[in-house]
C-alpha cells in the first residue's frame, strides 16, 4: 500500500490507496493509519479503499481554525464530495467511528453503511459516571494494559522507530488530545442527533476492553435507528488489531446483507 | 535590590504517605485540616514578618498537591494585603492559560494593587504540566491561549474609555470594563515566570520582566536570551529590575547553622517531583520535536520527574529533583555551589548572591525561599530575621550599574553578531 498527498479545501493531508471495487473509507484512531495491518490488507480486499490520515494526525496540516471534531467532519464531507464517492461503506475506530457518526448526522447521502469499531462520542452514562476511562490520566503501561486483550503482544520499543513516524506519532497524540480533551471524548449533542442516521450501522465492541465502560456501546445501538452489535472474544479496544479476521468476518456478513 | 520571601506553603505530613504522585491524584485524606490551619496561619504570620523586617513577600499556587496548600495565588496576596503596610507582594504565577476567567483575574489585580496602594507586582506563569487537571485547560495551545490571555488582561488593565469587546479564538468578552482600576498606573509591572528559551526570549520580547526559578549558572544564559529579544522588538537591553532570581535560602549564625536550615528547606527537592507519569506530559504541553526526542528514549509519558538541570560551577550535575528521596545525598554546600541556594553565614550568603548578580549580568530582585520543607516556625522566622539584619542592607548597598553597562554592551555587540 502506497500513502499520497491530496488536498482538500486547501488542506493538505496524507491518503493511503489500495484496492479496487465498491468504495471503502477507513477513519483512523490515535495510532493512525497501520498500512502493513492485516485489517487495513483484508479492508483492501474487499474493495476501493482510501484510508486518509486527519488534519492534524500523521503529516497532514491541520488549519488554525480548526477547533473541534465537527470540523473535521466538514472536512470529509468535502473529501466524500471531492472524491465523487456514492454508496461509501464507512469505516471508523474509536475516534475515527466518532468522526463517522459526526459525519453521517450532518450529511449522509453518499453513504451506504457503516462500520463503528469501538466508537466514543457520546455521553451514556450520568455525570458522576465515566463512560470512557481518562488515557491522559494513565502511564503509558497501564494504558496498553487497558486498551488490549493481550497487553504484553502491544509494548513497542520506540526507539526503533524513525524520526518521521516518531513526529507522526507525537502530532496524532496532539490532535487527539486538542480534538478530545473537554469535554472529554465526546460531543454532548450527538447522541441527540444519531436518528439522523437511517443507514445500517454495525457496532462493533471487544470483549475484553477496558477502555469502554459496559453499556456504552448499547447506548450508540438504542440511538441508531438501523444498527446492531457484535462483540469480538479475545480483543480489547482496538478488535481490528487484536482479532482482525474476525472483524472482516462480520464486515463482510454486514456488507452482504440487504 | 528588592528581596521577597516565599514559601509554597508545604503540606509535609503527607509526604510519607504511600502514594505513587505527591500530586493530583494524592487522596485529601491524607489532610488533616488542623494542621493544615497550623501550616497556613504560621506562613502567613512569616509573610507579615517580613513586612516588619523590610522584606517583600512572594506567594504562588498549585493544586491538588502535599506540596504547596495554596490554590489560589490571590487567596495569601489577599490576605497580605490587609495585614501588611510597606511590603511589595508579588504573585509569582498567576497561571493564566489555566484559569478560563482572565478578566476576573484582572479585576482581582486592580482590586489587590488599590487596596495595598500599588504594592502589587504580576507574574504570569505558564505553569508545570501537571497544573491543567484542576481547571480541565486543554494542554494543546497552551502558549497560544497565554499570549492571547496576556493581551486581554494588559488590555482590560489599562483600558479607560468604557466598554470594549473581545472575540478571540480563546476568549469571548463583550463588555469589559473593569472597576476599579489599578492603582499603579498605566498598571502593575507583569513578570512571567519560568526556566526555559521559550519564556526567556517570549517575555523579553513583550517587554515584561522575567522570573526565573532556580536555573542556577545558566540563568545567565536565559536572561541574555531576554536581554536580546527585549532589544530586538525596541524595549532596550532588560535592565537588571525586570529580573528576578528564585533559589532556596538559609542563613544562621554558624555555616553549620546555615547549612542545616537550608537542608530543612531542601526537603522541597526532595517532594516536588514526584508526579504520577500520566501527569508529566499531556500532549501539546511540549512541541512535537521535544516529544519526539523523549519517545526515541522510550519515555512515551515523561519521566518521573526532571525539574532541574542544576550543575556546580565545574559542570558536575546534582542528582536533584528527580523524584521523591533524590537530593538526601546532596549537601548545602553543593546546592550553594550550583546556585540554587544561598546558604550559610551572612557573609557566605551576601558573597553568593552578589557572585550570582556579577555571573547573570544583572538581577534586581529575589525570591529567597526561607521556609520550606519541614523547617518549623521558629526556624523560619530566625532564618528571615537574620538575613534581613545581616545581608539585605548590605544587598541593598551592592552597586550593579557597573555590571549592567558592561552586560549591556556584551548584548550589543551579541546583536551585531547577529
Amino acid at each position: 500500500m502506497q500513502t499520497a498527498t491530496m488536498t482538500v479545501d486547501h488542506v493538505g493531508i496524507d491518503v493511503v490507496r489500495a484496492g479496487s471495487g465498491r468504495p471503502l473509507v477507513f477513519l483512523h484512531s490515535v495510532g493512525g493509519v497501520d498500512r502493513d495491518g492485516a485489517f487495513l490488507q483484508g479492508l483492501a480486499d474487499r474493495g476501493s479503499l482510501t484510508a486518509p490520515w486527519h488534519p492534524g494526525f500523521g503529516h497532514s496540516e491541520l488549519p488554525g481554525e480548526y477547533r473541534s471534531v465537527g470540523d473535521l467532519a466538514l472536512f470529509y464531507l468535502d473529501f466524500l464530495e471531492q472524491e465523487g464517492f456514492e454508496e461509501v461503506v464507512l469505516v471508523g475506530v474509536s475516534f475515527g467511528a466518532w468522526l463517522a457518526a459526526e459525519i453521517a448526522v450532518r450529511d449522509a447521502h453518499r453513504l451506504a453503511k457503516l462500520v463503528m469499531i469501538s466508537p466514543v462520542g457520546i455521553k451514556v452514562g450520568d455525570r458522576e459516571t465515566r463512560d470512557i476511562e481518562d488515557v491522559f490520566a494513565m502511564s503509558q503501561d497501564e494504558l496498553t494494559e487497558a486498551a488490549y486483550a493481550e497487553p504484553e503482544r502491544r509494548k513497542r520499543d520506540y526507539s526503533t522507530m524513525s524520526d518521521e513516524d516518531l513526529t507522526a506519532l507525537a502530532r496524532s497524540r496532539e490532535s487527539y488530545a486538542f480534538f478530545g480533551w473537554q469535554p472529554y471524548m465526546h460531543n454532548p449533542t450527538l447522541r441527540r442527533w444519531l436518528h439522523r442516521i437511517k443507514q445500517p450501522v454495525l457496532v462493533i465492541g471487544g470483549t475484553d476492553d477496558g477502555l469502554l465502560r459496559s453499556g456504552y456501546l448499547e447506548g450508540f445501538v438504542e440511538s441508531l435507528p438501523n444498527a446492531r452489535l457484535s462483540r469480538i472474544a479475545n480483543a480489547g479496544h482496538y478488535p481490528e488489531v487484536e482479532q482482525p479476521q474476525a472483524v472482516l468476518d462480520l464486515i463482510d456478513s454486514f456488507l452482504e446483507e440487504e | 535590590m528588592r528581596v521577597y520571601h516565599f514559601s509554597e506553603q508545604p503540606y509535609h505530613g503527607a509526604w510519607e504517605a504511600d502514594a505513587p504522585s505527591l500530586r493530583v491524584t494524592l487522596p485529601n485524606k491524607h489532610c488533616d485540616p488542623k494542621v493544615a490551619a497550623d501550616l497556613i496561619n504560621w506562613r502567613l504570620d512569616e509573610w507579615q514578618l517580613c513586612d516588619e523586617l523590610g522584606l517583600n513577600i512572594a506567594c504562588n499556587e498549585h493544586h491538588s498537591s502535599a506540596t504547596c496548600l495554596s490554590a489560589s495565588v490571590n487567596m495569601p496576596i489577599a490576605m497580605m494585603a490587609g495585614r501588611t503596610q510597606r511590603a511589595r507582594i508579588m504573585a509569582s504565577g498567576y497561571a493564566i492559560a489555566q484559569r478560563p476567567d482572565p478578566i476576573r483575574l484582572a479585576e482581582e489585580i486592580a482590586y489587590i494593587d488599590v487596596a495595598t496602594r500599588g504594592r502589587l507586582d504580576v507574574g504570569f506563569v505558564k505553569g508545570a504540566p501537571y497544573e491543567i487537571s484542576p481547571t480541565n485547560a486543554n494542554p494543546v495551545k497552551i502558549t497560544e491561549r497565554f499570549w492571547d490571555a496576556n493581551d486581554l488582561i494588559l488590555k482590560a488593565l489599562t483600558h479607560q474609555d468604557g466598554p470594549f469587546s473581545w472575540e478571540s479564538e480563546w476568549y469571548h468578552f463583550r463588555q469589559v470594563n473593569i472597576w476599579p482600576r489599578p492603582y499603579q498606573q498605566p498598571r502593575p509591572s507583569v513578570f512571567v515566570t519560568g526556566g526555559s528559551p521559550g519564556t526567556a526570549k517570549s517575555s523579553g520580547a513583550n517587554g515584561h520582566g522575567f522570573i526565573n526559578i532556580l536555573s542556577g549558572w545558566n540563568a545567565r544564559t536565559l536572561f541574555d536570551m531576554h536581554r536580546l529579544a527585549s532589544l530586538e522588538a525596541g524595549h532596550g537591553v532588560t535592565p537588571w529590575s525586570k529580573f528576578v532570581y528564585t533559589a532556596l535560602m538559609g542563613v544562621g549564625e554558624t555555616r553549620e547553622e546555615g547549612h542545616r536550615r537550608l537542608m530543612d528547606i531542601a526537603g522541597y527537592f526532595r517532594t516536588t517531583s514526584k508526579v504520577g507519569e500520566a501527569f508529566m506530559n499531556p500532549p501539546g504541553y511540549m512541541d512535537v520535536a521535544g516529544n519526539v526526542r523523549w519517545l526515541k528514549a522510550n519515555q512515551t509519558r515523561g519521566r518521573a520527574g526532571n525539574h532541574f538541570q542544576a550543575a556546580k560551577r565545574d559542570g558536575e550535575k546534582l542528582a536533584i529533583g528527580s523524584g521523591v528521596g533524590t537530593g538526601l545525598g546532596v549537601s548545602a554546600q553543593d546546592m550553594a555551589d550550583a546556585a540554587i541556594a544561598f546558604c550559610g553565614t551572612p557573609d557566605d550568603v551576601y558573597e553568593q548572591m552578589t557572585e550570582f548578580i556579577s555571573h547573570a549580568g544583572g538581577v534586581g530582585n529575589f525570591v529567597i525561599m526561607a521556609q520550606g520543607g519541614e523547617m518549623p516556625h521558629h526556624e523560619a522566622c530566625a532564618n528571615l530575621e537574620l538575613f534581613s539584619k545581616e545581608v539585605l542592607p548590605r544587598l541593598e548597598e551592592f552597586d550593579q550599574s557597573q555590571i549592567h553597562a558592561d552586560t549591556e554592551e556584551r548584548v550589543l555587540s551579541q546583536r551585531d553578531e547577529g
